[in-house]
Order: C-alpha cells, then structure tokens, then sequence
C-alpha cells in the first residue's frame, strides 16, 4: 500500500512540476517521497523508477500516437534507433525512471541515517 | 556507514541529473532532451493541432486577424500597416523562429558559437566576416533606419518576432534549439539586414576573378576568352537581339599601366574560399502579353532556382490592409511578399549573374596591417577586431583591416599562400549603403508600370531581372541593380590596389541598365543568361547560363494562344536544348562499337531528361568524362582555385571547331583527334555505367540522388527528404540537380479574377515534428500546383480555414 502510494504521489507531483520547473524537478519530488513515506531501501527505488517510468512513459506514447509518430521516427534515425518509435518511448521512460529511482532511494536513505 | 551510503547514492543521483542536463558533444542533454513534457515530445505536434489563437499585445495600434487555411497558410488581415508587419513577423517565428536565426548566425560568422568548435565551421565564421558581411548589414541597417517610413516598418516586423520570442517557453522551443543545446536571440532590423546580405552574397557574391588569374597565368588572353566567353551564339538575350541602345552615359577609361601591370601579371593565388555561393544559383521568368494567351489576359511565370533545403526559404502568405492586398511567396527574416501578386500587378525575379565584386592586391607596409601603400604614401587602414566565439574553447581573436576599397579577405593569418606583407581586398557592391527592403514595400502596393518603376529604382544589390505584367495589359523586365561601369576586362582578375587609377570609375546610369516593355513578340523571358546581345556599350562580365533560355524562348515563340497550364508544362519541362545540339555530334564521332546499346539509346532519345529517363545518364557520363578528357591536361598545370570551362562553352566550341587544338592531351606526345577524344570518353562512361546498371538501372533520379536536406544537412539527416523522384538537369527548364532546384512555382493569370498558381518543396512548418513540414515535397515532384486562395474578409467562415488567430492591443 505504502508502495503503491508512493508511486502514485511521485508521478503526479512530478507531472505538476514539470509543467512549470525544469525536467529534473522530477528529482526533487522522488526525493521528498523516498524521505516522507517510511519504506524499504529497494522499494523506495522502485517506487521511484516505476512512477516515473510510467509518468514520462504513457506521456510520451500519448503525444506519440497523436503526432501520428511522425517525430518520433525520425528522432529515432537520429539516434540510430531505426525508426523504431515505441524503443523511444522506451528510453525516454527508462531515462526518467532512472533518474526518478534514484532520487526516490537517496530520500530513503537519508532517512534512514536519521533513526 | 549509513550516512556514508546515503551520501554516496545523493551525489550519484546529482551526478546523473547534471550529466543528463549536459551536452556531450553531438548528444543533446539527455533528460533535458527527452522528458515528454519539456523535451522533443512537446514538439510532435498533435494531426488536429488547433490553430486558434487569441493574442494581445501593447504594440499593436489597430485590430488584425489572421486566417490559417488547410495548407497552414496564414491570410494577414489588418487595420494598420505596421501591424500587418507586426503579424508577418510573428507568423514567420512562430512557424520558422530556428531558420531566421540559423540564417543570420550564418551570415554574421556566428555558427561556431552554437555548433562548437569544428575548423571548418570556424573558417566559415572567419570567412564571413572578413568578407564583410557585418561591415555590409551595418551599412544597410543605417540606410534602412534613415528612410522614417520604411524603419516603422522594419520596426513593427522585428517586435512582431520578438513578441513571439518572448512568449516563448522551454518545452515551445524549436527542436533544434534542443538538440544544439542553446536559445535563440532577441531580433531586430540588423537581423533583418543580415539575412538580406546573405541572400545578396548567395545571388551576386559568385564571381571567379581569383579563378581567372589563376587560369591566366598559363593561358593567354585569347585562350581565356574562348574558354569562358562572355557572348555566347546561341543565347537568347532578355532584350531582344539587335534592339539599339543608347550611347553609354559614363565611358570608364582603362589604366594605362593596364597591359603591363594586370593583363601581362602572370602571378597566381592559392586560397580556397570556403562559403562559396551556388554556381547554379539561377531562375527562370516568363510573362505573356496578352494578344499571346487564350484568354487576352497577361499570363506571369516564375521559379527561382535555390539550393533546396528543409525548412525551406520560403514561406507562403497573404497580406491585406487598407492600401495592399498581396499574396505570394515570404523570406522568414523579411518583412513583405517577395515574390508574388496584388490586385493589379504580378512580380517575380530572376538572377542577373552579374559579378559585382572584385579583389585587390594590398600590401601593408608591416605585419601590424596599419598602413598600407596606396596613391604614393603609407595610408592608414581600419582595423577591425572580430571575435569569433567557439562554443566550448576560448574565443578566436581576428583582426580584419580594411582599406579604401573594402575589408582585407585574404591576408597572412588567413589562407596557406598570402605571405609576408601582401594580402587581397574585396571591393563588393553588397558592401554600399542600401535599403533592399523599400522595394518590396512599394512593390507589394503597385498598381501600375510607374509605381513598379518607382519601386525598383535605387535598388541596389543583389542584381535581378525584375519581372511585371499588369491588369492594364502591359508587361515588362528590368534588369535592376547598382552596377559598376568597367573598362574592357576590368575585374576579370586580381587588380593592382596601390592606386586609384583601377578603382571603379563610377556607375552605369539606371537608365541605361536592359530593360523590356511590352516587346513586339509578345513574351519577355529571362533565364539568367547575359541579358542582352553583343552591342550593349558596357563590359558586363557574369556567370551567365544559355541552353533554359534557349529553350523557353523556342516554347513560347511556338504558343500563339498560351494558357496556365501550358506554362505550368513548361516550368515542368524536361528537355535539354544543350544535348539535343551535342549528341548528334557525339555520335557522329564516336568511332567503336563497343556497348552498342548505350549508342542506340542515346540516338534514339528525346532529350527530356524525365526522372526514368536512362540516356540522361549515359549522356551526362559520357560528357562527365568527356570534359575530364579535355581538360585534366590543361588544368593539372593550374593551381587552385580553379574553375573549368562550362559545359555549354565545351560543346560550343567543338561544334565550330572539331580541331580545336584544346582537344589534345598535352601530355602525350602524339595529337589525339576529337574522335579519339569521344570514343575515349565514351568507353570510359560505358565501363562505369556497366557497373552501375546493376545497382540502379541507369534510371536518372538514382543517378541523380535529388535530395532536399535540413538546413544542418548530414547531421540531420532524417530531418530531410532523400531520393526524391525527380528528373531534370541544371540546364532543362525544370533544374532539379542533386540538392538544388525550383524554390518556388508560381504562376499568376491577370483576369479580372485573378487565378494564380503556386508550390514549393516543403511545408509552411518549420517543426519537423508537424505533418505540414514536408507535405508539398510529394506534388512538387511530380508537377502539381496549388491553386492560390487570395482570401477576401468576408471568406472568415469558409471551410478551408483551419484557425483563426486574433490580434488586439488590449
């Protein structure tokens, strides 16, 4: 339960502020969950990596199928990818979530210095 | 221990974060780049984009509306002039803000500031600067400024971009702010100035004056005049042939150490310029009178030929205010319609091809560059110190000294050869004072033949044939520009610059520049070929081009009743009058029969080099290699730069002279005959062309390899269109080559109605991630038009309008 709360408060409070901070605001808020919400180590990391992963991942595949994956594929032959679109999508959730899992766990780790 | 692990995890997670907020080399900031919501993805623009808008700004003295139509043009209505500028200037950034800039940063030498630090984009910078491109924009930005009437509207044009610019967030940036990893300036009538010049220095900045010396010093005089002639037999001037003109105005009177110290100097020259502008930078014009078209009403064509590029130079639109009503082609950069049409009149525009820039010998009295020899004493230079800021490495000092006839290109810290104290100027006519723009303010109100006239006058570079044709019936062409007056085989090559005595002497009247009006036959054509026949009384060197004049004129004298359409066949036209004069020859000669099919196809051709066409490529192997045959042994004893003769000047000259003795192979001892010459060739092509039939089937278009790139070209390679379908040759009507190629298509009918027709190769989006980027690329190819909707107010509800965009001041 805890888990899944966190989860959810990650990828919405990161949604809000990406709509007026920088991308890496994302980091901050993983952060403060991983700090708040009294979780495990790893879970917190995982709480952090899916939120994301799933923020950054049906957002990108929504503005993806909308463009008609027009973009996409040529962004993806920019980055040698082929024109494989939904591989995109994929790093950029990966990206994100990396980002997201880690910040998530230094918040838990800190934490965890404190008891 | 904990505390040591929760610090380790914090200082890796900032790590991570700032090295995904960090360009590593040609890799974008990662995060930056990739998060949905500020990244690329918010530049992959929903299919049902919506359009509408409703915007307010200070600035703004009326009301204005803009109609967005199903092909993403804007039609501009507003109460006011300056806001109608206002709103082109917010439209062109809105749709195309990275090419503006991308443009000027070009022309200003700025490019290694944003690419980063490449040695080949760094002599570009330097090169642009040192051939005073700023210097140029400065000069005209003060002329601009100093006209009240046009300053308010360059003004109203620049806060319409910036009002753009400053709206303007993170995740609405273009997408190749985000890859390059920087943001784009404010604007401002500089910028307008500067992308001018670098139209001016893509138009009239061709010149092979530092070619010519070099071929000079192995050739003699004759020799040169043979090999790059500048009247040619066959052309078809725009002014009719044997049409008298008037004794010259001005008589510019030749040095007398002339035969000495210029025509007899055999030294030569190694620097590379490395911005050099399009050879085939040309267009085609045409306008029908009316007692030659079917419907009585004058019939206006034009398709100026540009390197093509994805966004591409154009953009289309429709602007109306209470004293204009004018639809056509835009420069994202520039206020106005460049080319295009009102409710009274048609204008469109070719090259001139006239060199208007020619380069001095210098010599600095010592390495500093503050004196130079000139008129018998030491004379003070300028010095300009230029900073050419590198993204990523410390800025590049260059100091540029310029002299009394312009800035210094080439001195000892810029190219391998100009040692010591020497060094070239650049006289060049983009350099003088002028106000370009004020043209097509007045231009885009014309009604008439005497508002065109007054529109034109005191243009001053870069040189056009500048076409009309009016309701009222009549058409015309000057060829407009400021001109130097030169004495015979003056700036043909590198002049002495320790003098006045080989200075320009002063200006052809403007008066006396070619100019049509209403001809007996009915037609004026212009095709960038020298615009008028031997007898005209100045020496007007330029890099003119024949065989698509030629075979215009043939077209159009053989149309009693011409039609839209048929002119849009002949904008599409294929044939290549140049090859139908050179193939009989060619065979006629050839002396094997080796690869008989190869022969057989080409005698069985009709010319057209149509995109499946297969003679057009054995023809344009077997000259290929033709010319290399003829001209190698000459040209491995000239140093570079170099330039060969043309094409049309080779087959011209073995069409009067099969013995000319250019035939030989200097090389060898015995004297090779122009049939061993072309069988040669041709057995040469045909080994190639064996090989290469098994890849692509000798089809043209795969020859060929038309492809219209991103501005960045092979670093953005997916951004732009390869292997496009397309056929035609620099010399066919239709002169799509590999990467260049008809900018824009238009053809307008003067009926009272009127019904115009336009395309170019793009899209009006500048967003690769828009479906309207590319879109006309596909009807281009094949021929199509659009027919152009000059919107009238009261069409607001029609259902081609797309958005509806309001602008208000309050």
């Amino acid at each position: 339960m805890r888990f899944l709360v966190s989860l959810l408060l990650i990828a919405l409070f990161s949604f809000i502020a990406g709509m007026y901070l920088p991308w890496w605001s994302l980091a901050i808020v993983a952060f403060l969950v991983g700090l708040l919400v009294p979780q495990s180590v790893g879970r917190s990391f995982l709480a952090g990596f899916l939120g994301i992963f799933l923020l950054w991942g049906v957002l990108a595949f929504l503005i993806d199928w909308k463009n008609e994956h027009l973009l996409s594929q040529k962004v993806a032959q920019l980055f040698k990818l082929g024109d494989a679109s939904f591989l995109l999508i994929l790093i950029t959730a990966f990206i994100g979530a990396l980002v997201g899992g880690l910040a998530a766990m230094s918040g838990a780790l800190l934490r965890r210095t404190r008891r | 221990m904990r505390i040591l692990s929760a610090i380790f995890v914090i200082l890796l997670t900032a790590a991570l974060v700032f090295a995904l907020d960090t360009k590593w080399g040609s890799i974008p900031p990662l995060g930056k780049f990739l998060s949905p919501q500020q990244g690329f993805w918010q530049n992959a623009e929903p299919s049902d984009e919506d359009y509408n808008a409703s915007l307010k700004f200070s600035n703004l003295k009326g009301k204005g509306t803009v109609y967005i139509d199903e092909r993403l043009v804007p039609h501009i209505f507003a109460e006011q002039e300056e806001d109608a500028y206002f709103m082109q200037g917010y439209l062109h950034a809105k749709f195309r803000l990275w090419q503006m800039e991308f443009q000027t940063l070009f022309g200003s030498g700025r490019l290694s500031e944003k690419l980063g630090n490449d040695p080949r984009i760094i002599k570009n910078d330097r090169q642009m600067r040192r051939e005073g491109m700023v210097f140029a924009a400065e000069n005209a930005t003060k002329e601009m400024e100093r006209d009240p009437a046009s300053k308010a509207y360059y003004d109203a044009y620049t806060a319409g971009v910036n009002a753009y610019i400053t709206s303007l967030s993170e995740a609405e940036l273009p997408i190749e702010y985000k890859l390059l990893d920087y943001k784009p300036e404010a604007w401002s009538n500089f910028k307008v100035a500067l992308f001018l010049k670098v139209m001016s220095k893509d138009l009239a900045g061709y010149e092979r004056d530092l070619e010519f010396t070099n071929a000079k010093s192995v050739f003699s005089l004759s020799d040169m005049e043979q090999l790059y002639p500048q009247v040619s037999d066959s052309s078809m001037p725009i002014v009719p042939k044997g049409t008298a003109f008037a004794a010259p105005g001005i008589i510019p009177v030749k040095p007398a150490s002339a035969d000495s110290l210029y025509f007899g100097n055999d030294t030569t020259l190694n620097v590379i310029e490395t911005v050099k502008p399009e050879r085939t930078n040309g267009s085609n014009n045409w306008a029908v009178s009316g007692s030659r078209t079917a419907s009585g009403a004058p019939l206006l064509a034009n398709d100026p030929h540009l390197t093509l590029s994805l966004p591409s130079i154009w953009y289309e639109m429709q602007i109306t205010t209470p004293t204009m009503n004018v639809y056509g082609a835009t420069f994202p950069g520039s206020p106005s319609v460049i080319i295009g049409f009102n409710d009274h009149i048609a204008f469109g525009f070719t090259n001139a091809m006239r060199d208007v820039k020619d380069y001095y010998a210098i010599r600095f009295k010592d390495a500093s560059k503050k004196e130079y020899w000139y008129n018998g004493g030491w004379t003070p230079t300028r010095l300009k110190i230029e900073e050419v800021k590198i993204k990523g490495t410390p800025t590049l000092f260059d100091t540029v000294a310029y002299t009394v006839f312009g800035p210094v290109m080439y001195d000892e810290s810029f190219t391998n050869d100009v040692t010591g104290t020497k060094a070239i100027a650049v006289r060049w006519m983009a350099h003088e004072p002028s106000n370009e723009g004020a043209m097509w303010f007045k231009l885009d109100r014309a009604k008439n033949y005497n508002d065109y006239l007054a529109a034109i006058k005191g243009f001053v570079c870069p040189g056009q044939n500048m076409l009309f044709a009016s309701k009222s019936g009549d058409i015309a062409v000057w060829q407009q520009a400021r001109f130097p007056a030169r004495w015979q085989g003056q700036g043909s090559f590198i002049m002495p610059g320790e003098d006045s005595s080989y200075a320009w002497q002063g200006f052809i009247p403007e008066e006396e520049n070619p100019h049509v009006l209403n001809p007996a036959e009915g037609f004026i054509q212009s095709a960038n070929q020298r615009p008028v026949d031997a007898s005209y009384p100045y020496f007007i060197p330029g890099n003119y081009v024949v065989p698509r004049g030629v075979t215009i004129h043939q077209q159009l004298s053989a149309m009693p009743r011409a039609t839209p359409q048929m002119m849009m066949a002949l904008q599409n036209n294929y044939y290549n009058s140049q090859a139908a004069d050179a193939v009989p020859l060619l065979l006629k000669y050839l002396e094997t029969d080796t690869y008989p099919a190869y022969a057989k196809e080409l005698e069985d051709w009709d010319f057209r080099a149509t995109p499946e066409s297969r003679a057009a490529t054995i023809y344009q192997a077997w000259i290929d290699s033709l010319e290399a045959l003829i001209w190698n042994d000459e040209f491995s004893r000239i140093g570079k730069p170099q330039v060969r003769p043309d094409e049309e000047t080779l087959l011209e000259l073995l069409l009067r002279d099969s013995a000319s003795r250019f035939i030989d192979n200097i090389t060898t001892p015995v004297v090779e005959t122009l049939g061993e010459q072309v069988t040669k060739a041709f057995q040469s092509a045909a080994a190639d062309l064996a090989i290469e039939e098994q890849n692509n089937g000798l089809v043209w278009w795969k020859h060929k390899e038309p492809a219209i790139n991103h501005l960045l070209r092979e670093a953005l390679l997916p951004f732009g269109r390869q292997g496009i379908k397309a056929g035609g040759m620099g010399n066919t009507p239709n002169a799509i080559t590999k990467t260049h190629g008809p900018s824009w298509r238009m053809i307008v009918h003067l009926t009272a109605t009127t019904e115009a027709y336009g395309i170019y190769p793009g899209g009006q989006s500048g967003n690769p991630g828009s479906r309207f980027y590319q879109n006309f690329i596909d009807d281009w190819t094949v021929g199509k038009y659009y027919k152009l909707w000059l919107m009238k107010a009261s069409e607001a509800t029609d259902k081609r309008v797309l958005g509806t965009m309001t602008f208000s001041n309050s």
